[in-house]
């Protein structure tokens, strides 16, 4: 046992910390801290930061022009990222598309795709949930027919995170209606210029527009833009979620939620005396600390374990419901601690905008935040499919 | 012992159910969340030719009711459909600081409250003073014949609605102290009083006021000089009541939708009621849900009685409602899934009523505190 970091890996969070210092505009991590908007140009400016100093894409193989950085330096960029309120990398095109492609995907699909989601010009998004099919995602409905060359695409797609600025779309479609369900869905890239292509906005709780439909009408897609085999999606599927379920626990962003609480509690007065010396909230912020303690050396254990080359199993799960636990309890603390201030809709604060946000500094988007974060527990597998995940691993009829 | 609800109490029950579910659909709600007003004036005025207003006050202030019990029944309907309507502010609070205070020329308003012409705001928190309800910086001076207030106010709920907001200022005392804070009933339009006004998270609108010396003559003054504490106490407590009773009906709804959704919802081959995982966790919504109706009972069978045993039945029923609702908020979006967190679907704005509630007058640590200084003394 040795809970320290070795020489090298403090000298690359050095280096992380000087590059953050000096390349991440102020104005960013302003809005990022103040749970800001950043709209397309403040994402794509800051992936265009990272793509110049080639550490956009800390997870690929250095051979397509990833770091080929091993976990613990993963672990240690998105922790020093939190730390200094970067904004957080769209994760569609380099963290759950680009595996897949590097994978399965054909030389030519590698060649053409991969530089495109580094340099910028391809935005992706995710085509996986239906209204019909979340947590049973495998029941999706949307179906692609194969014509000569091409594939005709019909169905929706929902939930689809930041698809109001994607121009790809990569997609799940059942290309074999007889098949038993997992067994005849298919991996299809699409340009979503292409016509019959609509995207409709679902605006969420907090008055937020993060995420859309997606509706295909007799839409044409080349077939050259499957991904591996017909019918093979699910494979294909099932890897991309284990990469979704990478950095899950989210350590750095509880990290950095429970320095934003102490900093409200502490100019926050209550009877006259700053908050943070409330007996009551104060016992709430060091349970948070507590837990979050013992969930970073958790998923510290799991990233060590897989630096050495094993494969994460149910810890992975368990990562994703005690970190999202612990992020949303953070969120909880931060509308608490903002008191009559967290009233105001503050949609100003969070879409972005110049209109100054009403209350103390810092109140303005902790209430939103609080409710947006409620979808933590919900996406990327949730919290329920993770227990049975769980459960099936442990207690599936072995004694 | 009996828990039924007197038949006028029943009655009032029954006809506001019937009114809001037939006229207060989640269609209707959401125009008036996106409305300019944040209010409907429209229904406003029906709620009040059913007598809902005039079931907040007593014979004696001219209505109908005015009890722990007629509160509790009014705003637990209110809450289990979702209404934005200003009846806390303008009825209970700004209704019944005049009407505890008011000499018989300032009492007309009530009238016109209770009939529904007249708006009204509590400007009683401030900028820093959170949930405490005796921290009040702003100064009143006396000028001659004329009272200058000077300060700010902070979230005044329904202020740019209201025709008069009724403003709490300190003639004497420490910033903390019971003593020396009057109230004022001041016109909205009167000069050196300005808003900035917002929309809320859970519906409504709200308002940031400044009185730069705002002068008004002695008679805008509500009671006696230095002595409004005792009744803004009460006129809380009301209020606190109708929040508790409030926050119950829309945890009702909130767990009548999930109940429902996991009865409808397909999901791996059949309804994802079925699964047990999820059955057990309806129940124990249900037993929250139920524990939840007894503190708002207990809470509002114990307003007209001693003031510390009123206080502590409060304190015990917000901490409670804000624990549970909390659990009924979160666990019925958890079980929804993706729908719940759209905008436009009901639970959304309900699990916002339920969760926002705890913002105002104290969230439940607040209220922990609260309990156990009573309990000690």
């Amino acid at each position: 046992m040795d809970l320290s970091y070795t020489a090298e890996e403090q000298a690359f969070r050095q280096e992380v910390r000087s590059f953050l210092e000096e390349k991440l505009p102020k104005e960013m991590s302003d809005a990022v801290r103040e749970g800001r908007g950043l709209g397309k140009e403040g994402h794509d400016r800051w992936h265009a930061i990272l793509n110049e100093q080639g550490w956009l894409a800390p997870n690929w193989p250095k051979e397509f022009g990833g770091c080929g950085w091993n976990a613990v330096q993963r672990h240690i960029f998105e922790e020093e990222c939190c730390r200094a309120h970067a904004p957080r990398i769209v994760p569609f095109g380099l963290s759950m598309l680009a595996p897949v492609l590097q994978k399965f995907g054909s030389k030519e699909q590698q060649d053409y795709y991969l530089p495109k989601i580094l340099n910028g010009e391809h935005w992706w998004c995710q085509g996986y949930s239906e209204p019909g099919a979340g947590s049973d995602l495998a029941s999706l409905k949307t179906k692609a027919v194969r014509e000569g060359d091409h594939y005709i695409v019909n169905g929706q797609k929902t939930w689809t995170t930041l698809g109001q600025y994607a121009n790809w779309i990569f997609c799940l479609v059942r290309t074999d209606p007889d098949a038993k369900q997992q067994e005849g869905i298919s991996f299809l890239l699409i340009d979503m210029d292409t016509p019959g292509i609509e995207v409709r906005p679902i605006i969420l709780l907090d008055g937020t527009h993060e995420v859309n439909e997606v509706w295909f009408t007799d839409v044409k897609v080349p077939v050259e833009n499957l991904v591996g085999e017909e019918n093979k999606g699910w494979t294909y599927a099932k890897y991309l979620l284990t990469h979704e379920r990478t950095n899950i626990a989210g350590v750095g962003f509880s990290q950095a939620g429970l320095e934003t609480v102490k900093r409200l509690a502490r100019s926050q007065m209550h009877k006259g005396r700053p908050l943070i010396d409330n007996p009551y909230f104060a016992a709430r912020v060091a349970q948070a600390e507590i837990d979050l303690m013992a969930m970073s050396t958790t998923n510290l254990r799991i990233i060590s374990a897989a630096a050495s080359g094993q494969a994460p199993g149910v810890e992975s799960s368990m990562l994703k419901v005690k970190g999202t636990e612990i992020r949303q309890e953070i969120n909880d603390l931060a509308r608490r601690a903002a008191g009559v201030y967290a009233m105001p809709f503050a949609s100003e604060a969070v879409e972005g905008g110049n209109e100054p946000p009403i209350g103390p500094e810092g109140t303005a988007p902790v209430a939103a935040q609080y409710f947006n974060n409620r979808k933590l527990s919900i996406f990327g597998g949730s919290n329920e499919i993770q227990k049975n995940i769980i459960a099936k691993v442990k207690m599936g009829g072995r004694a | 012992m009996n828990f039924d609800l007197t038949e006028e109490r029943q009655m009032l029950q029954d006809s506001l159910r019937r009114f809001l579910s037939d006229r207060y659909t989640t269609s209707v709600r959401n125009e008036i969340l996106e409305s300019e007003a944040g209010y409907s004036a429209d229904i406003w005025g029906q709620l009040a030719e059913l007598g809902v207003v005039g079931a907040l006050f007593s014979e004696e202030d001219g209505g109908f009711g005015g009890a722990g019990f007629d509160i509790s029944t009014v705003f637990e309907e209110l809450g289990r459909a979702g209404v934005v309507e200003p009846l806390l502010d303008t009825a209970l609070l700004g209704g019944g600081l005049i009407a505890a205070l008011g000499d018989d020329s300032q009492k007309e308003l009530v009238e016109e409250v209770i009939g529904g012409a007249v708006q009204l705001a509590f400007a009683h928190g401030e900028p820093t003073s959170r949930y405490e309800t005796s921290r009040v910086e702003t100064t009143a001076t006396v000028e001659g014949a004329e009272i200058i207030l000077k300060g700010q106010k902070a979230v005044v709920v329904n202020a740019e609605a209201a025709d008069h907001l009724i403003v709490s200022a300190r003639e004497s005392g420490d910033v903390d102290s019971t003593d020396g804070i009057s109230l004022f009933l001041v016109p909205r339009d009167t000069a050196g009083l300005s808003m900035h006004g917002y929309a809320l998270l859970a519906g409504g609108r709200a308002a940031e006021v400044d009185l730069d010396g705002v002068r008004l003559p002695e008679t805008a003054r509500l009671g006696a000089a230095g002595g409004a504490y005792a009744a803004i106490a009460d006129v809380l407590a009301r209020a606190e009541v109708a929040l508790a009773a409030e926050t119950l009906g829309a945890m009702e709804t909130a767990t009548e939708l999930t109940r429902q959704y996991l009865l409808t919802r397909t999901q791996f081959g059949r309804p994802i009621g079925t699964f047990q995982a999820l059955q057990h966790r309806v129940a124990e919504l249900l037993i929250e849900l139920e524990q939840a109706r007894s503190a708002v009972i207990n809470a509002a069978g114990h307003l007209e009685g001693d003031a510390r045993l009123r206080d502590l039945n409060i304190a015990a029923a917000r901490n409670l409602i804000g624990r549970a609702g909390r659990l009924v908020a979160e666990d019925s979006i958890q079980m929804h899934g993706g729908i719940a967190m759209t905008q436009e679907y009901e639970l959304a704005h309900i699990a916002k009523r339920i969760v926002m509630a705890e913002h105002r007058f104290g969230d439940a640590d607040t209220q922990l505190e609260r309990f156990l200084d009573l309990s000690a003394a």
